[in-house]
């Protein structure tokens, strides 16, 4: 199943969102999204992702002066019902007064494709999300992971000309959000669906992402591959938003180097850039977690896969390569 | 036992609570049914009481039960829309919206009756009319429905189901008939039930805004209780016991499943 | 929007059979002789003022009584299981439907001149004693109606109460009365509250009750009934029935911010 045919490029200009209270939500920005590409928003809670994907669905207006075309057509008066995206909410939104048949397809019911068509497609859908034989269910009977797989089916049911996401993996434990992560990359990338994906998890980001928007209070503090961001951060924010971040003096006297855990090597004393003591271990299974005090005001925080163990109040001795420091 | 004494002296304390409201039922019941209360039940058993109370006030009964029935489909017509209106509205006209429409049963019935005599008393036909007992009625009965379906809307997050069928296709009509109502039948059930249960029993208004042709249940049973030997009230409240017990069962059960499903 | 129009239908009825007929009594009740000064005369009155203060003390006492009635026994149902405590259950609530007419009657058949009570003092003290028409009858009317409504807050309140406190308070050595005392009065002091402040509103309001037991009970509602059928004094009735709705309304409204969202049905 493809959806390269139906997919189109979005367009935001100079879209903006102040609510009826006085919040400003999203200050007018652009952006452009490719035809079958898959665009993450992330930020913390409260920095306008939400809103902006709720204008690009259509269950929301921008501002005057804001536009949202689709394919080239101006669409920023088209209420949802006729912009003809699929929709996966945080709560899935499922129709408790029907099974899971009649749930996914709804959509085709509403354009009214006959039942037995619909009953085709609706197969071909669950089949797509790994629930065959689901379909008389009940949603009450089915766990969150295979909700959201309905819900996921629902939306393409109707062959949407964009899928839009809001958290869909927010509400599920640690362990099935991974594996229903993988699922959702292997399914974005097949479908070939343009893709908007809203998200406050950082690492769910970067797999999902073909692009990632970063977000601050209503903007987008930088947009770019994974890579682009989590190497070449451009603000402050945004360095310490993805991954972790130690930030230090690398000399007496000397500005603040950012550099990440990871790139904190552990050296034999001869061959240090500085020193420290560690005040916490965190063995973490496959790598080990250290706090270290370098006499600066942070903790130092250090990613080692080194097996050996570490004790508190050791003396450790770091180095940093000179292409690992981060520049904003 | 092996309980303390202290659980013995509130066991017999509630008995004697539940006895205080449940013997004079008994002794009404019984009343209705025997051949003079006076001597009691050893002047034997008798439907006659029943039957006279039938032929006095059979009409009370009918349209008691006419009013409700009309009182559930305005009820319902005016109250299940207006609270989806409610629970998509989330600012405090909404608010003051819901506190006037409970104005009607915050404040005695005689307010109200009084002044829709007022209002309204010289449109004689209309006066003169059930419509004008039902109007009554539905003043009081309407928060009931609202409520009942608001809270039930409110619970199964309503916004966002309607979303997701409008980002399918679907239009205003499509989601409130295929999506809305049906997630909402609970509420209208409960709703529908407690609508009909107070206007059965409803006094207050009736009383005042009644005609000797206009006659409700609970209004001939004051006249029973006040003109009518102690038999016939009985018999009359047994057969107002008959309509209300199994409406007051259903709304218990009812309660009972929501509580189960919570 | 869709949601403003939904709203019209119950907006007009309301407001054509509620708030202008409303209006117009408030109007009326200071069209009188007395004019606006109508709306004190229920203080200014020796014989309104009379009525008033049987009413608010009638009300006072019926709630005090059913608070400590309904309190011990809703707790005692809702923290003990024993068979037969649903059947308990059942019938303290099943009342809560009567109209205050059927409470009237059922006073009538316990303290009326062939009440049981009557029945049970001839036959233990050689007195019939009958006080179904008076204020004590009235009191044991309201008592009947207000229990059932309590009780099902009192049990409601108490499943909601988390039993962690409890444990801890075990933990730390307190005896049952104690924590009775010092856990489950104060958790239970908003709906203990709230229950009581509609008991209260529902005893001022309360009509079908005291006309059954007699018109010459002095309550308000009867006054401004008397007031309107028997002496035709339109703008009196109408300025006591406002002072009635309001007052009993500010009541309720004070039971709510204890309780969120309980309407009372009336008697």
């Amino acid at each position: 199943m493809t959806f390269a045919s139906e997919s189109v490029p979005i367009r935001l200009e100079s879209v903006g969102k102040t609510f009826p209270d006085g919040t400003r939500a999203l200050e007018p920005l652009g952006l452009d999204i490719a035809a079958g590409e898959t665009l993450v928003l992330l930020g913390p809670s409260g920095c306008g992702k939400t809103t902006l994907l709720r204008i690009i669905a259509g269950l929301e207006t921008p501002d005057a002066g804001g536009r949202v075309l689709f394919d080239g057509t101006d669409v920023t008066a088209l209420p949802i019902e006729r912009r003809n995206v699929g929709m996966v909410f945080q709560s899935y939104a499922l129709f408790p007064n029907m099974n899971v048949s009649e749930n996914v397809g709804y959509g085709l019911r509403i354009r009214s494709v006959d039942a037995k068509d619909r009953e085709r497609k609706t197969e071909e859908l669950l089949a797509l999300v790994q629930l065959e034989g689901y379909g008389e269910r009940r949603i009450d009977q089915l766990s969150g992971g295979q909700r959201q797989r309905v819900a996921l089916a629902r939306a393409l049911a109707v062959r949407p000309r964009a899928l839009l996401l809001d958290e869909p993996l927010t509400a599920l434990d640690a362990k099935l959000r991974e594996q229903l992560r993988a699922d959702i990359d292997r399914l974005l990338r097949s479908l070939a669906i343009t893709s908007v994906y809203v998200t406050h998890d950082q690492s769910e980001a970067m797999a999902l992402g073909d692009r990632v928007a970063v977000m601050e209070s209503g903007r987008i503090a930088q947009i770019g591959t994974p890579r682009e961001i989590y190497f070449h951060p451009r603000t402050a924010f945004v360095a310490d938003f993805i991954g972790a971040m130690n930030r230090m003096p690398l000399a007496p006297g000397a500005t603040e180097s950012l550099f990440r855990p990871e790139d904190t090597r552990i050296v034999p004393a001869d061959g240090a850039q500085f020193s420290g003591t560690i005040v916490s271990v965190f063995f973490l299974g496959d790598h080990t977690r250290l706090m270290v005090d370098c006499g600066s005001s942070q903790l130092l925080t250090v990613e080692t896969t080194d097996r050996r163990e570490f004790r508190q109040g050791e003396p450790l001795h770091l180095a940093v390569a000179p292409e690992a420091l981060l520049l904003l | 036992m092996n309980r303390p004494a202290r659980f013995w002296l509130q066991l017999g304390f509630t008995v004697f609570v539940c006895l205080f409201l449940v013997v004079p039922v008994v002794m009404s019941v019984l009343a209705g049914i025997t051949e003079n209360f006076f001597i009691g039940v050893k002047s034997g058993f008798t439907l006659r009481w029943i039957g006279e109370v039938w032929t006095l006030y059979d009409k009370t009964v009918y349209l008691s039960i006419g009013i409700a029935v009309a009182c559930l489909a305005v009820t319902l017509v005016l109250g299940v829309p207006a609270a989806y209106a409610l629970a998509r509205t989330q600012n405090r006209w909404a608010r003051a919206f819901e506190e006037l429409l409970v104005l009607p049963v915050a404040v005695p019935g005689l307010a109200t009756a009084l002044a829709l005599i007022l209002m309204y008393g010289q449109l004689r036909g209309f006066r003169a009319s059930w419509t004008f007992i039902l109007v009554g009625h539905v003043l009081f009965t309407l928060p009931f429905m609202v409520r009942s379906v608001l809270a039930v809307m409110a619970a199964i997050d309503l916004k966002t189901i309607e979303d997701a069928a409008a980002s399918l296709g679907a239009s205003f009509y499509q989601r409130f008939f295929q999506v809305i109502l049906p997630n909402a039948k609970p509420g209208i059930l409960a709703g529908s039930l407690m609508v009909v249960t107070l206007s059965m029993g409803e006094f207050n208004i009736t009383w005042m805004l009644h005609t000797p042709l206009t006659q409700t249940l609970p209004v001939g049973l004051a006249d029973s209780y006040a003109s009518m030997r102690l038999e016939i009230g009985s018999a009359y409240t047994i057969v107002f016991f008959f309509m209300i017990v199994p409406l007051l069962v259903a709304l218990q059960w009812l309660s009972d499943r929501t509580m189960k499903t919570a | 929007m869709a949601p403003a129009w939904l709203l019209a239908p119950a907006a007009a009825v309301f407001t054509a059979f509620w708030l202008l007929p409303i209006a117009r009594l408030t109007a009326v009740g200071a069209g009188g002789p007395d004019g606006i000064a109508a709306y004190a005369a229920v203080v200014t009155n020796p014989a309104y003022f009379r009525s008033l203060v049987s009413t608010l003390l009638l009300s006072a006492g019926v709630t005090f009584a059913t608070l400590i009635i309904s309190g011990v026994a809703g707790l005692f149902l809702s923290r003990n299981r024993f068979p037969g405590r649903g059947l308990l259950s059942a019938m303290l609530t099943f009342p809560l439907a009567f109209p205050g007419v059927v409470v009237g009657f059922m006073v009538i058949l316990l303290a009326g001149r062939q009440g049981l009570i009557g029945a049970i003092t001839q036959w233990a003290f050689d007195e019939n004693l009958v006080f179904a028409y008076s204020m004590a009858g009235l009191f044991l009317g309201y008592l009947y109606f207000s229990i059932p409504r309590v009780i099902l807050t009192v049990m409601a309140a108490a499943e909601k109460l988390d039993p962690k406190l409890e444990e801890a308070a075990r933990s730390l050595g307190a005896s049952p009365w104690r924590v009775i005392v010092d856990v489950l009065v104060p958790g239970l002091k908003p709906a203990l509250i709230s229950a009581g402040a509609i008991c209260f509103a529902t005893s001022m309001g309360a009509f079908g009750t005291a006309f059954t037991l007699a018109t010459r009970i002095n309550v308000l509602p009867i006054t401004i009934y008397t007031e309107f059928t028997n002496y035709a004094n339109f703008a009196t009735a109408a300025s006591l029935s406002i002072v009635l709705g309001v007052l009993t309304w500010l009541v309720l409204n004070l039971a709510r911010t204890f309780a969120g969202s309980t309407v009372a049905a009336a008697a």
